[in-house]
């Protein structure tokens, strides 16, 4: 009885603190990573190859998920304020909702799965082919020439495919509004300007740039630390993706608290 | 930490080894992999460690070069502490430095000569023109021409990995050098071509030269010294001349790779 309570309490202190080694060793890493990435030498080259990859290839993902996810919002609301007769709403109510939340947070979550898996494989494979070993003896630090080259592209990127994915999402429920809705397109528009105020879309973009940062700062974290051959790198590409989703709707909320919570 | 040398004529000549290593240890976990390594390297000396596979022969490169930090014990570079610098004097210290890894450890991003290049464009800051001459040329040293140049490293075969990591750990001029398992996987006449490189690019700098190896054949033609490690720690050491009466059992089993011996009765035991 005595031994399975002590085992017990054995456990949960073994989790308790694996997990606070776990949180230091992310923290020094992030603390490692913004100081490399705020500070000289900068690797140009290296930065606009990354917002290539994270922003132009995202491109395609960010549009069609937007487009879709404006033509459905259109038509839920649509139906939903049905019922309270405030149909005349929808224009307003869909372009506050993506600019301010839907924009982000899918635009953020197709990239975590895109992005964050490949930065996760491509810098674990780099950790267990030792690369990573052979860029440090050739007087190379990884946080600099690898690491703060893809957190500065994902967080300037980000905002920009997000701002594309919010005008390809208003689209979207523009044309259900209009050829499905029988809205008149003067009105749709006028509706969808009329209550849109900037904070709508800088909140929306400054999240944007939060989540680039935590996505890329994810895929390095799990990548850097990777072991074990092509296994360890599959493990760390999930778990790139996994936390980088989960860091992002947390982060999601606490912005939007206090972006609009006074 | 730094002790300097009492005088810096004594040092060279009465013999601050390059490397000196002092009761090395480092373990994974529970698993004692170096328990207390030993040993010298002189100026200018190329030495060669044998040992079984898994006896911590890249962990003992990767401890000197400080990518694995020790559990304690000391490394001497030059006569100056070296274990647990960070920072700036790390990188001061790796710039003595050139490594050739086991794998090669290519970056598979860049063409064959920015591999080559790279510690002289990132570590130098040497303008790319110039750093992508010099790279040819240290191509052209191990045998690699231009057409080589600007391949991928995926498009290459095990042995030209081999010898554009070799490129790539002498570009720089360091004034130590380690090799890891270089000829391992190698064809025979390969194996020769990877260690007459390896003597002929050590002698022009006049590198001091850290090898591993399994190789006997290649022990003895790039050694001047071998060093055999086993169950942590250096069991014998001496002038290649020397090792096939070294008088040590470990040794003897190693080099006629016997399965009876010292070192299988310690495998089965444990
Ligand atoms: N990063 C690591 N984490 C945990 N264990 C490790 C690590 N690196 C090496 N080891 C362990 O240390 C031991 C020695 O490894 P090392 O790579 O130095 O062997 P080696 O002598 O170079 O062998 P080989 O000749 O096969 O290359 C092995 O048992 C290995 O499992
Ligand atoms: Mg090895």
């Amino acid at each position: 009885m005595v031994e399975a309570a002590a085992a017990f309490l054995a456990a949960i202190g073994r989790t308790t603190l694996n997990f606070f080694a776990v949180a230091g060793r992310l923290t020094t890493f992030a603390g490692r990573s913004i100081a490399a990435s705020v500070r000289p030498p900068f690797y140009p080259r290296l930065i606009a190859a990354q917002m290539v990859q994270i922003g132009y290839f995202s491109l395609p993902v960010v549009g069609l998920t937007a487009l879709f996810t404006g033509m459905v919002l259109a038509l839920q609301i649509f139906l939903g304020s049905a019922r309270f007769n405030a149909e005349s709403a929808v224009a307003s109510i869909v372009v506050i909702g993506i600019t301010r939340e839907l924009g982000p947070v899918i635009a953020g979550l197709m990239v975590a799965g895109r992005v964050g898996a490949a930065i996760a494989a491509e810098i674990g494979t780099m950790r267990v082919t030792e690369q990573i070993d052979a860029l440090e003896t050739l007087s190379t630090d990884p946080f600099r020439y690898l690491v703060a080259p893809r957190l500065l592209a994902a967080a300037v990127t980000l905002p920009v495919l997000v701002l594309i994915g919010d005008l390809v999402g208003v689209f979207g429920a523009y044309l259900v509004g209009v050829y499905k809705l029988g809205f008149s397109p003067a009105t749709y528009i006028q509706n969808t300007m009329d209550f849109l105020e900037t904070i709508d879309v800088v909140s929306g973009l400054v999240k944007a740039s939060v989540f680039g940062f935590l996505i890329a700062l994810m895929g390095c974290y799990h990548g850097y630390y990777s072991r074990g051959g092509a296994q360890g790198v599959g493990a760390a590409t999930t778990l790139a993706v996994v936390s980088a989703s989960i860091l992002l709707l947390s982060a999601d909320y606490v912005m939007t608290e206090l972006f609009f919570v006074q | 930490m730094n002790r300097l040398p009492k005088s810096p004529d004594l040092s060279r000549e009465a013999g601050t080894p390059k490397i000196r290593l002092r009761g090395l240890c480092k373990g994974f976990g529970p698993k004692r992999v170096l328990d207390g390594v030993d040993l010298d390297v002189a100026q200018g000396e190329s030495v060669v460690v044998i040992g079984g596979s898994g006896t911590g022969k890249s962990v003992l490169l990767k401890c000197i070069i400080g990518l694995m930090r020790p559990d304690a014990g000391s490394v001497e570079v030059d006569g100056v502490e070296v274990s647990g610098l960070r920072g700036a004097a790390l990188d001061d210290v790796r710039r003595k430095f050139g490594m050739l890894f086991q794998g090669a450890a290519l970056f598979d991003s860049l063409p064959v000569w920015e591999n080559v290049a790279f510690g002289l464009i990132e570590g130098r800051g040497m303008a790319r023109t110039e750093a992508r001459e010099s790279a040819l040329r240290d191509l052209a040293r191990v045998g690699l021409d231009e057409d080589v140049a600007g391949l991928s490293p995926a498009e290459l075969s095990g042995g030209m990995k081999k010898r554009v990591g070799l490129a790539r750990a002498i570009a720089t001029k360091p004034e130590i050098l380690f090799f890891d398992e270089p000829t391992t996987g190698l064809d025979p006449i390969m194996s020769d071509v990877i260690n007459d490189l390896i003597v002929k690019c050590t002698r022009e700098l006049g590198a001091t030269a850290v090898s591993i190896t399994h190789d006997m054949a290649s022990a003895r033609k790039i050694a001047d010294r071998v060093a055999m490690l086993h169950g942590g720690r250096i069991v014998w050491q001496g002038p290649v001349a020397d090792i096939d009466r070294s008088g040590s059992d470990f040794v003897e089993q190693f080099i006629h790779g016997r399965a009876n011996g010292p070192i299988h009765v310690e495998a089965a035991a444990r």
